[in-house]
């Protein structure tokens, strides 16, 4: 590795400045919190006293001891990393496709396709949250819809409003383009000769897709899977207006925390976790992701 | 053994192939050369099956091929950039081949190592591609085509991303390599100093179609047009009108030059009144500065316009009387000083009556 200039070095100072004083600085005052008593009004209470002179310390470990007094918070964090998993498993399944129909097609029609995977985010995104509780309302075409062909099967009705169904298809819906963009953004450097040779040397479609094109795009699906993977993780809007109490997440918790229990401390310690397992989700991903380019 | 059969292409209104057929030899090397846009590489993806012909058809042993697919053709191509598989090993890229027809695994080690010790690269199986130079990825390109031994060989341009010398290097080695498996090989160059080095037989393509075919030695001596005479090698083009026959010479009015004895080429469409072109080799005509008198000679005074030193060989251009510009090449194989000519010296240029070879227009 060659050694970096004073120049490059400055210029990563802007971005690193950036993360230290909204990412780290905040991480570690969270942290900080999580060891700390609740205030007598919520919020936090001081963290060390001085009574006759001497000072004391006002810290505990009960914040933690709390997550695992019972299991509902471990079990509500397995079940948003299940969430999480389930919706970017969808998003590669749907993403994928698409982002290789886009690739392939002609080069004058790639931008216009692009442009459609990216224009939902010019409408504001509770706006679209709002636009599937219609949809999805027990009045709302698609469960009248589902519910009279149920009908005529002798299938008694179902609400799919306020379920994990309703949640996850939402999530889906908003995180598919960050996982089409990066597979598209792989897909279209592939040398189209490759799999030229791979069929002169007797490779059928399906063998040319699994050993050439799969293979060759895997750090494409790493990077699409983190770019779903961790928002989704950490999303609360979506479960709060279509979860009810069955779609609930771990950040409705976090944000019940801190809002309505104003319980500060325990939802530090909550938050802490849900970080500590996107930055190891992260990592991991990095990892494979490298193995993949190789 | 490979038959093309009057095969035609057409892209939108232009005419890529027309009516092109071609008989190719099993254990031959042949090469298909052309300019760019002659349709040798449409050619070429028709055989190998990455294109249909709009008519005609291509038989291999006898048999139809154009209904089935490249992967079930029993035949393997040479990508002008390899196209080795970046994300595997130099033995999973050879070893390829042999997994999509259902080998197993002793099998396939034991041919992949044959197969690297064939193009002389042993202990670099473990290595990716990155990690190779141009003439180490060529020779892996070869190897995974060769690893479960096609009938027939494609080959696209495969030394033009090397250096020349390695080029040289690569020309020999694939001479040799022909030789010793005997699989028929189809070769495609722009190149025509390489298509007579490799080739047993060299098709020469023009505008969709094939302008001669023949062994190097009679398509450099004997080229039976125009362009094919242009095309291979350098070559001096007179125009002229056959004005005489007797026995087996014509007496050819050459332009602004007048009248000089040719000899007859076999199978020729000569008629008395015919427009035609006398090639002549630069190699073949001799330039003095003594005047001759030789009766079998054709001779024309000149003066020296240009020259080219290439160590090997000197190019001298001649200026005639006429203003017309003829090459000739003189060796400097003598010892001590070559016997140079400077620009501006009054010279001869001469050749023998049989030096040229007769084209009819």
């Amino acid at each position: 590795m060659q050694q970096k200039s004073w120049q490059q070095r400055l210029l990563t100072l802007p971005p690193m400045g950036y993360l230290l004083i909204f990412f780290a600085i905040p991480t570690l005052i969270m942290l900080f919190a999580s060891f700390r008593y609740t205030g007598e009004y919520g919020g936090l209470a001081p963290w060390y006293s001085i009574e006759n002179g001497t000072l004391a310390f006002d810290l505990t470990l009960e914040n933690w001891q709390r997550l695992f007094e019972t299991d509902i918070y471990l079990r509500l964090f397995f079940k948003s990393i299940g969430y999480a998993l389930v919706t970017t498993l969808l998003c590669i399944l749907l993403g994928y496709p698409l982002a290789l129909m886009i690739a392939r097609s002609q080069k004058k029609h790639r931008d216009l396709l692009l442009l459609l995977v990216i224009l939902p985010f010019w409408s504001n995104f509770l706006v679209r949250i709002y636009a599937w509780m219609i949809i999805f309302s027990p009045n709302g075409a698609l469960t009248q819809m589902i519910n009279s062909l149920r009908d005529l099967l002798g299938l008694a009705p179902i609400s799919i409003m306020y379920s994990a169904t309703a949640v996850i298809t939402c999530l889906v819906y908003v995180h598919l383009p960050f996982m089409v963009l990066p597979l598209y953004a792989n897909l279209e450097k592939h040398n189209p000769a490759l799999l030229d040779a791979a069929q002169d040397l007797g490779a059928n479609r399906w063998r040319r897709f699994w050993r050439i094109t799969w293979p060759l795009s895997l750090s494409g699906v790493y990077a699409g899977s983190i770019l779903v993977f961790i928002p989704v993780l950490g999303m609360f809007a979506i479960p709060d207006l279509l979860g009810g109490t069955d779609g609930i997440m771990i950040a409705n918790v976090i944000k019940q925390q801190f809002v309505e229990s104003r319980d500060w401390p325990f939802g530090s310690v909550l938050s802490m976790v849900l970080t500590a397992t996107a930055v190891l989700v992260v990592l991991l991903g990095a990892k494979i992701g490298q193995q993949g380019a190789r | 053994m490979l038959e093309i059969k009057e095969v035609s292409r057409y892209f939108d209104n232009f005419t890529a192939l027309d009516k092109v057929s071609l008989n190719i030899a099993a254990g031959e090397f042949f090469t298909l050369l052309g300019p760019s846009g002659c349709g040798k590489t449409t050619l070429l993806r028709l055989i190998a099956g990455f294109d249909q012909p709009d008519n005609g058809d291509i038989l291999l042993d006898g048999k139809s091929i154009i209904a089935t697919p490249p992967e079930r053709r029993p035949l393997h191509t040479i990508f002008q950039n390899y196209a080795l598989f970046p994300h595997m090993t130099v033995t999973e890229n050879i070893a390829f081949p042999l997994r999509m027809v259902g080998c197993t695994q002793a099998e396939i080690n034991r041919r992949v190592a044959e197969a690297l010790e064939d193009v002389s690269l042993p202990d670099k199986g473990n290595h990716y591609p990155d990690a190779l130079s141009g003439g180490q990825k060529q020779r892996i390109a070869i190897a995974r085509a060769l690893v479960n031994r096609p009938r027939l060989l494609l080959l696209d341009e495969p030394l033009s991303a090397l250096d020349a010398k390695l080029r040289e290097q690569m020309q020999l080695e694939l001479i040799k390599l022909q030789k010793e498996i005997g699989i028929t090989f189809v070769y495609v160059t722009h190149d025509q100093g390489e298509a007579l080095a490799l080739s047993h037989r060299v098709a020469v393509m023009n505008r969709g179609t094939i302008a001669q075919v023949d062994e190097p030695s009679r398509l450099y001596g004997f080229p039976n047009s125009r362009f094919v005479a242009d095309f291979i090698g350098q070559c001096n083009l007179l125009s002229g009108k056959v004005t005489q026959l007797q026995d087996n010479r014509a007496q050819v009015e050459l332009e602004g030059l007048g009248p000089v004895q040719t000899a007859i080429p076999a199978d020729s469409t000569i008629a008395v009144g015919r427009n035609c072109t006398l090639t002549l080799r630069p190699e073949k005509i001799h330039i003095s500065s003594r005047v001759s008198h030789d009766e079998v000679e054709a001779h024309f005074k000149g003066i020296v316009h240009d020259m080219l030193y290439l160590g090997d060989v000197t190019v001298y251009k001649v200026e005639l009387a006429n203003g017309m510009l003829l090459e000739a090449l003189l060796a400097n194989s003598s010892p001590g000083r070559a016997r140079f000519f400077e620009i501006g010296d009054q010279v001869e240029v001469a050749w023998h009556y049989d030096a040229g070879h007769l084209v009819m227009d």
